[in-house]
């Protein structure tokens, strides 16, 4: 492996050893290493990273490594196809060889130069740090693509593990749902005798005409470890595309959810639920873009924070000037179950067209004491009523999965991490 | 089965129960009036543990345990149930998963096994019935968008499931139209026996036509002041407080 240290005249210096090939073309790669030459590490004061300091990221001692592993013990669903990721590579011998007809999955290390050359150009390099840092340092990932018409029964898995001290790993996927068709990924973040390592992922989705895709998104990472995960999404006319984004462990997670919605007569759901205790971070930026007429957004979030855990909530939909008739609804609920838990939530709408119905909105607060009094005085122990209200209080976002296996592994996750039952 | 001995409580440092006595034994029905504001819901409170309430001095024993010493849930456990004169609405949980887990957890903490499934959904369709309340209610969300005659129902019908030795209804007959308070005052008769006793907070005598009381004790200024049988009732109803007010308000 060829190990690349970016050179501290970089703006953007930081003592990495990363994997200096370029996956993508080297016209993106060349750009995305001109903006690390000039854009210097964002800061509080940067608008977009108010909330989340970066510095355990920017002074990390970060090295890429491969590692092979024997088993994937993360599956989720038996049935599904599953492909699997050590560190930022593929692991072959993790990952289905038979795949059913109307789709094309591999690695993007397995395809041709040519094939490459096109891809990855939906992303904004500049003034994206991390963007372009993916640009230029990806190793691998998945490229999925879902031919027109077809219905894609089996759940596509896909499986990012992490293992080692420092593990730096960039992944970059890519997702395309011809017209019509129809798919379900489940993408899933987790990692194995991990400390402290980052990873910094982007996925690219695109979203045919009357295409409908659902990703699960599970985030499960170690709590030392730190991870950037933007999904870009493009939806075209009559498009429904869902993302349910569950964060239940990780020391430091920011997901970017970037969506245009360029065609008209589209869905577009947004769901997340974060359950966070000790020192974790959670950042969910969301931006919705309705560039065009007819078309219905969804955005549900809700929290619950524990301890000395920090959640931030940023959701921001646009409805521009021609984009009349949008619906577009935006809620982020959050519950503090101690003192020392913060959240900061700021949900937005920025409206340009006159007839459309858009709303938003954000609380936050404790566990009702007369419903947990209430609870215990039929009987239940005051730990099972908490747990029972905070089931209650995300149920409507659990609510939301559709595929089973997701949802028992929800369910063990949150018994292993909170002795909770929340999905049932 | 429950002996309250100069029972002093206050909240926020204001005294509210000011030296209380009560002695219920098992089979027996007591009703306690008094007026707006005399402590009788503080009572309800202090007995299933609210613990906002400081308990000053006293003694409450209940089935000759130290009740002021357990937690609220085990006094739930131990067979004391308290229909809320406010029930709570809890979004989300829904009345009959709440409720399999408050039974689950009862039979635990007696050395009794967990209720299946089946014999579950039977107990729920048999106690429903005796309040006459929708089995769509007792999916629902916990109180809900019930009606204010729905949430009362709802507490006898969950006192029925749980099957206590003692329960205190806190006015659990305001209002109730004539209607209602016939179905939830026939659910508290059915539900009587030897074993087990009630006592019935109330404002209202017409309560104790259905359930006829064996004892009438006036809570007043924190302390019961009159006790008498279910005649007293009546003369309450006629009479108003204010003659209680003229005999203690030194
Ligand atoms: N949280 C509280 N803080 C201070 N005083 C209270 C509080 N709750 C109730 N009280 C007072 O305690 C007294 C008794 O109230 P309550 O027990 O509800 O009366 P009742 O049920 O007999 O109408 C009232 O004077 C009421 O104002
Ligand atoms: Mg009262």
């Amino acid at each position: 492996m060829n190990l690349e240290t970016i050179i501290p005249e970089m703006a953007a210096s930081v003592n990495w050893k990363l994997e200096g090939k370029h996956l993508l073309s080297e016209d993106l790669r060349k750009k995305a290493l001109s903006v690390l030459e000039n854009m210097p590490f964002p800061t509080t004061r940067t608008e977009a990273w108010k909330y989340t300091r970066l510095a355990k990221i920017r002074n990390g001692n970060f090295v890429a490594r491969q590692e092979q592993l024997a088993s994937n013990r993360h599956q989720i669903d038996l049935n599904a196809i599953s492909l699997v990721f050590v560190n930022g590579h593929f692991a072959s011998n993790l990952s289905s060889s038979h795949f059913p007809d109307g789709i094309k999955l591999l690695a993007l290390s397995q395809m041709e130069v040519m094939e490459l050359s096109v891809l990855g150009n939906t992303l904004p390099l500049e003034g994206e740090l991390f963007n372009a840092f993916n640009t230029a340092y990806a190793t691998d990932g998945v490229y999925l693509h879902i031919s027109a018409n077809m219905h894609i029964k089996p759940v596509i898995e896909i499986t990012h593990i992490v293992t080692g001290t420092n593990t730096i790993s960039h992944l970059r996927n890519v997702i395309v749902a011809e017209a019509f068709s129809k798919a379900h990924i489940v993408q899933q973040y987790v990692t194995e005798n991990a400390n402290t390592c980052f990873t910094n992922v982007v996925t690219e989705v695109s979203v045919a005409k009357n295409a409908f895709l659902t990703i699960d998104k599970l985030q499960y990472e170690d709590e030392s470890c730190f991870t950037i995960a933007t999904e870009q999404v493009t939806q075209a006319t009559d498009s429904n595309f869902t993302i349910n984004t569950l964060t239940l462990n990780g020391g430091l997670v920011r997901n970017n959810l970037n969506i245009a919605v360029n065609g008209q007569n589209c869905e577009t759901h947004l769901n997340g639920a974060y359950i966070l205790k000790g020192s974790q971070h959670v950042d969910n930026h969301t931006v919705v873009d309705h560039t065009v007429a007819h078309c219905v957004s969804n955005e549900l979030y809700k929290g619950v924070i524990d301890e000395k855990a920090t959640a931030v909530f940023n959701g921001k939909v646009f409805v521009r000037k021609d984009a009349q008739k949008i619906n577009a609804f935006q809620s982020n609920g959050n519950v503090l179950l101690s003192n020392d838990a913060t959240v900061n939530s700021k949900p937005e709408l920025e409206i340009y067209a006159d007839d459309v119905k858009c709303s938003h909105g954000s609380t936050t607060g404790q566990l009702d004491d007369e419903a947990i009094f209430y609870l215990r005085a039929r009987g239940i122990g005051e730990k099972a009523a908490r747990q029972l209200m905070v089931g209650a209080f995300v149920g409507d976002v659990f609510g939301k999965l559709t595929n089973e296996a997701v949802k028992t592994r929800v369910d063990q996750l949150l018994q292993e991490r909170f002795e909770w039952d929340f999905v049932g | 089965m429950l002996k309250i001995e100069n029972l002093h409580a206050s909240i926020d440092g204001k005294e509210i129960l000011k030296g209380l006595n009560l002695d219920v034994k098992a089979g027996e029905v007591h009703a306690i009036m008094g007026p707006n504001g005399a402590g009788k819901s503080t009572l309800a409170s202090v007995l299933a543990g609210r613990e906002e309430y400081e308990i000053t001095e006293g003694t409450v024993a209940f089935e000759g345990k130290d009740l002021l010493e357990m937690a609220t849930e085990d006094r739930a456990r131990e067979g004391l149930f308290l229909a809320f004169q406010y029930p709570v609405e809890i979004p989300g949980v829904s009345n009959v998963n709440f409720l399999r887990t408050a039974l689950n957890e009862i039979r635990e903490y007696n050395g009794q096994e967990q209720i299946s499934a089946k014999d579950f959904m039977a107990l729920v369709r048999e106690k429903s019935a005796i309040v006459e309340l929708d089995a769509k209610l007792a999916s629902r969300s916990v109180n809900e968008g019930f009606s204010g005659g729905e949430k009362k129902r709802n507490e006898i019908f969950q006192m029925a499931m749980l099957d206590p030795k003692l329960a205190i209804l806190d006015e659990t007959d305001s209002g109730l139209d004539i209607d209602a308070l016939r179905i939830v005052a026939n659910g508290v008769i059915t539900l009587k026996s030897d074993k087990n006793a009630t006592i019935v907070i109330t404002h209202y005598q017409r309560l104790l036509d259905y359930i006829v009381p064996d004892f009438v004790h006036v809570l007043y200024d924190g302390k019961i002041v009159k006790s008498g049988p279910k005649e007293l009732a009546l003369e309450l109803e006629e009479k108003g407080y204010d003659w209680i007010k003229a005999e203690f308000q030194h």
